[in-house]
């Protein structure tokens, strides 16, 4: 799941296959994924994973990091 | 029939006039419904004048005059409008700024409210309960500010003057400007738009007929009231012309974008004006499951506006939302700016706006834009430019060449226009108002052309990004990359990319790196997205290093903006496997 959700991000998002995401990297603030992406990422995660995020949930402080995403999909599956 | 208090023939002198005028008239009637969280809230004429009076009795013990500067520093909602309103009846002159947002560093948010309030000077500051005590630290010392005003405290002001006395006070003649709007640029000094109650209000009474507003109209926004279109289409003309506003902050809509859909739906929504990306946002980012039973057969117009518009995105928006009702003909589209208060063109409501198929070469290497016949459109490769529409009542368009001389039909060059609702000037900056403004036109800077009557807009200002509808400034990025360790200064370079499945332009960044190792260079891609959000509220999409000596170079020395997209494009993009398909 870990490195489905990496790669998704790396290829989708950042557009760069090769870059070496952190799992604790700061995805919002660092400048990695804009709010409209969040979206975009609550749709693949609810396709690939089934966890459904709703909408008012997609916030930087929620879902800042890999780590912190990973941990949402799982408190949910 | 009832008719609309603003037309053609009949204008008030002041925005304060008209304030007089709706709370006579309208008291009881809707101005604003506000969606949020909590559930929708709705205000009549009566009651959002009386908020008005409230903010103006506490700027007034503040020392407010009229003409003083008043800037707004608060989330979408209540207050915000109710402060504008409060320094507009004083006869100040309210200026909304861009609230801090997730992905804004703080600190440098702050200096760059600090470096316009200190340019404009500014008198009072509103702020809402979570920014008040920061900036009034960090506004201290700035000589003319009065104070930095919690909003909280706003409502505990004690002995304001009622409604009534403001209504009748004069502070304001026509001429007199009624509000800045900020033209955007995230670094170095923003210019402020100055624009005086007769141009805005000839730009109400224009644009009104322009679309055919109607008393019974419905307006539904989640734009910021920082941007023209927000400001104007989607506060100031639906006020003033006593029609119902929905209104809903753009930090909730991104989040939660169905609320759009279904604010339409439960107030009958007739107007509502979007950005481009926003087509493919709603086209692609809303499951069905959440708009079941959905109707926006209430919806005449859904006005294109503030980026460049691409037919792709109205089919996309048009093939998801038909089901629900939405008809073709209300997809319009309209070319506005700040400086013209704000629409120059609209395209005709209730039919879609025109396609012009030209010849892709000619547009681009003679500047010509020639038609291809149906016949031919299979062998010579074409573009389709979506018409932004003809020129709103009482503003006259001209294309013209580099020296500024008048270009035929179907000829590219710089968008000029003239109207009565024209900018007074850029605040305090006669300098950057001489550029652009000369024997009463005023020089856009956007490239375009005419044809049939017909605007078709080919390029926006010198290499200006536009990423969801805000405006960037590539110049900006750049600058803020020059000291990064490992990075050679000015050898960085900022473009746009259109993203067709967004609707929009992703930023790219190229720059030239002196090393190699994988640890060191991940480090400095990570200093350059984190530098470029956290000053500009944009993500740079793609951010690639190359060896030294990478970039082009103009004869002058200077890092060619243009060649260089070409070359990435070329070499880097193009071959992105994910980016062919």
């Amino acid at each position: 799941m870990r490195d489905q959700l990496r790669d998704y991000i790396k290829t989708h998002m950042i557009k760069d296959p090769t870059y070496p995401l952190k799992d604790d990297e700061p995805l919002i603030t660092g400048g990695l994924v804009d709010s409209f992406s969040l979206v975009e990422l609550a749709v693949f995660i609810e396709d690939t994973f089934g966890a459904r995020f709703d909408d008012p949930e997609l916030t930087a402080e929620n879902m800042n990091t890999v780590k912190q995403i990973l941990g949402n999909i799982e408190a949910k599956l | 029939m009832p008719t609309l208090p603003i037309t053609l023939n009949r204008r008030p002198a002041t925005l304060i006039e008209q304030a007089r005028w709706l709370c006579r008239e309208r008291a009881d009637a809707t101005a604003v419904v506000l969606v949020e969280h909590e559930g929708d809230r709705r205000l009549s004429y009566g009651a959002f004048f009386e908020g008005a009076a409230r903010f103006a009795g506490a700027l007034e013990a503040c020392g407010v005059q009229p003409g003083d500067l008043v800037g707004l520093v608060l989330q979408h909602g209540e207050a915000v409008l109710s402060g504008f309103w409060g320094a507009l009846l004083l006869g100040a002159v309210p200026s909304i700024f861009p609230f801090l947002s997730d992905k804004l560093d703080r600190e440098r948010y702050f200096d760059s409210v600090r470096q316009l309030v200190a340019h404009s000077g500014v008198r009072v500051v509103i702020a809402g309960p979570e920014l008040h005590a920061p900036l009034r630290d960090r506004l201290a010392g700035i000589p003319s500010l009065a104070a930095v005003l919690n909003v909280e405290a706003v409502v505990q002001v004690q002995g304001a003057a009622p409604l009534e006395e403001y209504l009748n006070r004069h502070p304001a003649e026509a001429d007199a400007t009624a509000f800045l709007q900020h033209s955007s640029g995230s670094t170095g000094l923003q210019k402020g738009v100055m624009l005086s109650h007769r141009a805005v209000l000839n730009h109400v009474a224009g644009y009104s007929a322009a679309i055919n507003l109607t008393p019974d109209d419905v307006v539904v926004s989640w734009l910021p009231l920082y941007h023209d279109m927000g400001l104007i289409a989607g506060f100031i003309m639906p006020i003033l012309q006593g029609i119902p506003l929905v209104l809903m902050s753009p930090f909730h809509w991104v989040r939660d974008p169905k609320i759009l859909l279904w604010a339409i739906h439960h107030h009958r929504g007739t107007l509502c004006w979007l950005p481009n990306f926003a087509y493919n946002f709603l086209a692609t980012r809303v499951r069905p499951a959440v708009i079941h039973g959905l109707d926006l057969s209430s919806l005449r117009a859904v006005i294109n506006c503030s980026e460049p518009v691409y037919a792709e995105s109205h089919r996309i928006f048009l093939e998801q939302y038909a089901y629900y009702g939405l008809r073709e003909s209300a997809l319009a589209t309209c070319y506005a700016m700040a400086e013209n208060t704000f629409a120059v063109t609209q395209s005709a409501l209730e039919t879609p706006p025109p396609l012009d198929v030209v010849d892709r070469r000619a547009l681009m290497e003679d500047r010509r834009a020639v038609p291809v016949d149906n016949g031919l459109k299979l062998i010579i490769p074409t573009v389709t430019l979506v018409s932004c529409g003809v020129p709103i009542p009482n503003c006259e368009i001209k294309i013209v060449d580099e020296q500024r001389r008048p270009l035929p039909e179907r000829f590219v060059g710089e968008i000029a226009l003239r109207s009565d609702s024209m900018l007074s000037g850029y605040y305090r900056r006669p300098d950057a108002t001489a550029e652009v403004m000369a024997g009463g036109w005023y020089f856009t800077g956007d490239m375009g052309y005419l044809a049939g009557g017909e605007l078709y807009i080919t390029g926006r200002k010198k290499d200006l990004i536009i990423v969801g509808g805000k405006n960037v400034y590539p110049q900006d990025i750049e600058n803020l990359l020059n000291d990064i360790p490992g990075l050679h200064p000015g050898r960085a370079v900022a473009f746009g990319v259109f993203n067709e499945s967004l609707g929009t332009e992703d930023i790219a960044i190229v720059a030239e790196a002196d090393t190699d190792d994988p640890e060191a260079r991940a480090d400095i891609m990570r200093e350059i997205r984190a530098r470029v959000a956290q000053s500009t509220d944009v993500t740079a999409r793609y951010v690639h290093l190359v060896e030294p000596k990478w970039l082009i170079k103009t004869s002058s020395g200077k890092v060619a903006r243009r060649a260089n997209r070409e070359r990435f494009i070329e070499t880097v993009l193009n071959r992105i496997p994910e980016q062919r398909g």
